[in-house]
């Protein structure tokens, strides 16, 4: 079939050329934030300070939890970001015993990373409970949580996890609550407001405090340890970006806890972007006339737009031109294909969040860890439906094609491919819808796209901006899906479209 | 020279059916098949002559497809052998062989993908006919199979069945074979069309002084087409020769019994017949 040959090098060339035309990232250095709105404000300070040196910057914005960003610090992708003492001492560089800022500062220099004097607040971990059930209750401190087991935790996935966290918590007070529950610490506010948690975990800073009227229960047993925000830098930067390093030290001191609560405020509550208020900041406190990323809602959309169908152009690309020879290799030799199947198989049962940080020690941060994880995620449907495309040929048709005495090439490029096209199409066309889907999660790992806004849109509670990249993936894997149907019309022959009387 | 060239033919024609060793184009040496604990088909021995029509006929899962598709390289014998024109059947030589056979399932095997010239030119195209020869055998062989080139366009699904059986003979015919395989190729018209398509195939036979070797269940189209039949049960031949010797010399009450059963079937045909 010509056409179907047409097709397939004209794809191939399409793909080839979007995977070697090579992403004009020019940057001298990278700066990370973690998933939560202040991480952002903070990065975003950071950013701006490194611009306006004149020093081209990339702000990787909601990279991932600290595993995540911490390990992109150590393997250079980015070049700073601001950590907690605490979440240093206790989690990333537990056991070894680090109890002075001195001896931190030792142990992180051991990796090559510098570290500033604390800003100037405390961000620890706290409980929180609605104001109006501690005075029901009496409640004051931790240890008055003793007495209530029926209580629902609702605690951030983080929080539940690590050794500061949870499992200590509960050890030390002796806590006796059964229901705990991991849930996004955006969306634990909203449990509380609702009433079906009793007790979530949060940072001393947080604007929705004072929003929701909430009570801070003492840590009586001085169970949490300081939270003081640091910068943390390679090292080498000194030398790299001398100015900017220096610039990072000056902000040492110069946020208190109210000060960071209020930017918070005025980012959660006011929804003012983080550009803007950690442009704000600067200009005040550090004199620094700072220019933020003022994105119009159109260009991030085209931004948002072009990241993700790269995303999915290279990915799906690449699982075609790998599934279908494949899914003939599958379809030809019976043990094999039971392998190729299972494998593929086996791919598809991986949880599609932990497939994409399973990339990220193999490939670090951003597009190539995303593309490979969706890549992965295309292959099944596509081996598969060329796979039955190809056994479910009517068996009198191959054993014409055979006594013609055509060889095996032509017999698949003239009969077989061209009577289960169809059947592959609609394999590529459910890899395209998944794929599109699923890429909302390279969000999570910097590879940007329009899981972005709705990332964002989570942490800040805002519909609008969830919709934002939650319409936009909808209508573009509706408007593939269209495609699809077209490119039936192209790929499929004409005398199977007939469809009507029964027969050969 | 002509009367005398048709005179040899024909006494040559007859020498062979009677005596099918003589000038054997196919032969099957102690060819066996199993499929699992089934014997499809006990050692076999089997000529088939030049030039004639042979039919091979049974009830179903007597092993009679199973011998043609044996013929056509489908399936490989598990013992004996197959030689065609005294050329072994194996891998290295099947490709050559198969395009001297022309072969039509009942059903046409057209492929529904390809146009009605697409169908019938693809193996000319493949070994490099120009475009002039292709056409010429095309409108050579629709005039021989009486198809109105006006359905060279066509896709299968846009034909009737006589007619796709038509365009599957065509197929066969593309590169004038010297041996035609036919599995049940008027299976499934119905009866009005299949009649008519009965004296066609007839006249295209004699016409073409092909070798034919047909497989039918129907005994009537057997003894209408075969001047030889091979009746076969269970994976054995039962019994060969002329319909005649069926009917009056029956080797086995099998024989008989079979012959009775298909009784209503043999008179309609043999009106038309000569």
């Amino acid at each position: 079939m010509k056409r179907l040959q047409r097709v397939a090098i004209t794809l191939f060339a399409l793909i080839m050329g979007t995977t070697i035309a090579p992403a004009a990232d020019d940057v001298d250095m990278a700066i990370g934030s973690k998933t939560f709105t202040e991480s952002v404000i903070l990065g975003e300070m950071l950013t701006q300070i490194a611009r306006s040196s004149g020093v081209r910057t990339k702000y990787w914005r909601e990279l991932g939890g600290t595993r995540v960003v911490w390990n992109a610090l150590l393997t250079g992708e980015i070049d700073a970001y601001v950590e907690y003492t605490g979440t240093l001492m206790q989690e990333i560089l537990v056991g070894n015993g680090i109890r002075t800022p001195e001896e931190l500062a030792r142990a992180l220099a051991a990796h090559g990373i510098s570290m500033t004097k604390p800003l100037g607040f405390n961000n620890t971990y706290a409980m929180g409970i609605k104001e109006s059930l501690a005075l029901r209750h009496g409640l004051r401190s931790i240890s008055d949580l003793r007495n209530h087991p029926e209580f629902n935790f609702g605690f951030s996935s983080e929080f539940m996890d690590r050794a500061d966290g949870w499992p200590g918590l509960q050890q030390r007070y002796g806590l006796p609550q059964q229901k705990v529950r991991g849930i996004d610490h955006d969306l634990a506010y909203r449990g509380l407001e609702a009433g079906s948690l009793h007790v979530i975990d949060l940072y001393r800073t947080d604007a929705e405090i004072a929003y929701y009227g909430l009570r801070v229960l003492e840590d009586d047993l001085q169970y949490f340890p300081e939270y003081q925000a640091v910068i943390l830098y390679r090292t080498d930067l000194q030398r790299r970006a001398p100015e900017v390093a220096r610039s990072f030290h000056r902000l040492a001191g110069r946020i208190d806890a109210a000060t960071m609560a209020a930017m918070n405020a005025r980012v959660k509550l006011e929804r003012a972007p983080e550009s803007a208020v950690a442009a704000e900041f600067l200009r005040h406190s550090l004199g620094i006339a700072a220019v933020g990323d003022f994105e119009s809602a159109w260009q991030r959309l085209r931004r948002h737009t072009a990241e993700h169908l790269l995303l999915v152009a290279i990915s799906l690309g690449a699982a075609i031109f790998v599934s279908i020879p494949l899914g003939i290799i599958a379809a030809r030799r019976e043990r094999l294909g039971q392998i190729i199947l299972g494998v593929a198989g086996i791919l598809q049962t991986i949880p599609s969040l932990a497939l994409f940080v399973f990339m990220i020690p193999l490939l670090g941060i951003g597009g190539p860890p995303a593309v490979v994880a969706l890549f992965l995620y295309s292959l099944l449907p596509i081996i598969r439906n060329t796979y039955t495309g190809l056994k479910d040929i009517d068996p009198a048709l191959r054993d014409s094609a055979q006594v013609l005495g055509l060889p095996p090439t032509v017999q698949l490029w003239r009969i077989e491919l061209p009577l289960s096209a169809s059947t592959i199409l609609a394999g590529i066309k459910t890899s395209a819808v998944i794929n599109i889907g699923t890429a909302t999660l390279g969000a999570l790992i910097g590879a940007g796209g329009y899981g972005q806004p709705i990332l964002t849109g989570i942490r800040l509670d805002d519909i609008g901006l969830i919709l934002q990249g939650a319409v936009p993936a909808a209508a573009l894997a509706l408007l593939v899906q269209g495609g699809f149907e077209l490119a039936e019309r192209a790929v499929v022959p004409r005398g199977l479209r007939l469809g009507g009387t029964s027969g050969t | 020279m002509q009367s005398t060239g048709v005179d040899w033919n024909v006494s040559r024609l007859s020498l062979c059916v009677k005596y099918p060793t003589l000038c054997p184009m196919l032969a099957l040496d102690a060819v066996t098949k199993r499929y699992g604990l089934i014997e499809a088909l006990a050692p076999t021995d089997l000529q088939v002559g030049s030039g004639a029509t042979t039919v091979l006929i049974g009830p179903s899962g007597c092993g009679k497809s199973t011998i043609l598709r044996l013929i056509a390289g489908l399936i490989a014998p598990d013992q004996g052998r197959i030689t065609f024109e005294d050329i072994p059947l194996t891998p290295e030589n099947l490709p050559h062989l198969r395009r001297r056979m022309g072969y039509v399932i009942q059903e046409g095997g057209l492929f529904p993908h390809l146009t009605v010239r697409g169908n019938v030119s693809l193996v000319a195209r493949y070994i490099g006919w120009d475009s002039a020869r292709i056409e010429a055998r095309l409108r050579e062989l629709a005039d021989l199979v009486r198809l109105a080139p006006a359905l060279f366009e066509r896709f299968p699904l846009e034909l009737s069945g006589g007619q796709r059986q038509r365009v599957s003979l065509m197929r066969a015919l593309m590169l004038d074979p010297d041996l035609l395989l036919l599995d049940e190729p008027l299976g499934a018209l119905d009866p009005m069309i299949r009649y008519e398509l009965q004296q066609e195939l007839k006249q295209i036979f004699q016409r073409l002084h092909k070798t034919v070797l047909m497989v039918t269940h129907d005994l009537g189209e057997a003894a209408f087409f075969g001047d030889a039949l091979v009746l076969m049960r269970a994976g054995v031949i039962i019994q060969r020769g002329a319909a005649s010797d069926l009917l009056t010399q029956p080797a086995e009450p099998f024989v008989e019994d079979f012959i009775k059963a298909q009784r209503g079937s043999l008179q309609p045909v043999s009106k038309g017949a000569p």
